[in-house]
């Protein structure tokens, strides 16, 4: 079920403070968050945000298309390697 | 014969029925059109006169069907697969999107079954 707009969008509120920040001193270096839910709002385009999946830190180069999705979505925290036996496929 | 959307419509069916045959358009669809144009869902597609064709026409033309919904869902999905979120993923490989499992079943988006030659146990 989708969240209520009443609420608007979820974006952890430093991390909001920060890109904030960050884009009106220019671009500055990545910011690091555990957010992964918070939703992508136009404030972040252009921006690179270094999302922890769980293990590291996955660089997301934030760009127009992606308003509106969250920034766990870019950070997969699954790595998938190909079945046992199965060779030379599963690559990715 | 009548001929909407570049598509031919079943000539006996009734115009409820007819009309679902237009990709993009369902049952509910089908009903409102008809209703728009003051046609009974009863009438056959062949009973159809020039004038109620054009006015299902007029209508069918205000909302997006076949190709042009084809291509905006397309659209839809190869938005997702650029910008390499979690559903464009799952679509570039083939597995379902929305968290179903996918240890079994999962065959929609799979494909039929592809057998693996299962490994001979080690025994001594």
């Amino acid at each position: 079920m989708s969240r209520s707009l009443k609420k608007g969008p979820y974006i952890h509120y430093k991390l909001e403070q920060r890109v904030l920040a960050a884009q009106e001193s220019g671009k500055k270096s990545t910011i690091k968050t555990w957010s992964r839910a918070s939703m992508i709002s136009p404030d972040f385009v252009g921006m690179t945000i270094a999302v922890h999946n769980g293990n590291k830190f996955i660089p997301v180069y934030v760009t127009e298309n992606m308003i509106g999705h969250k920034l766990g979505e870019f950070s997969p925290t699954r790595i998938f390697r190909g079945h046992a036996g199965q060779k030379d496929k599963g690559k990715k | 014969m009548a001929r909407i959307a570049g598509i031919d419509l079943p000539k006996n069916k009734r115009g409820e029925i007819g009309l679902t045959y237009i990709y993009g358009i369902g049952r509910s669809t089908a009903q409102q059109i008809l209703d728009k144009a003051g046609i009974s869902y009863d009438k056959k597609v062949n009973d159809w006169n020039d004038d109620e064709l054009a006015a299902l026409r007029g209508l069918i033309g205000e909302i997006k069907v076949e190709g042009a919904l084809r291509s905006e869902t397309q659209m839809n999905i190869k938005r997702l697969m650029d910008i390499g979120c979690y559903r464009g993923i799952r679509h570039r490989i083939g597995l379902p999107l929305r968290g179903q499992s996918t240890k079994n079943n999962a065959r929609t988006r799979k494909g039929r079954k592809k057998t693996v030659a299962n490994k001979k146990k080690a025994t001594k």
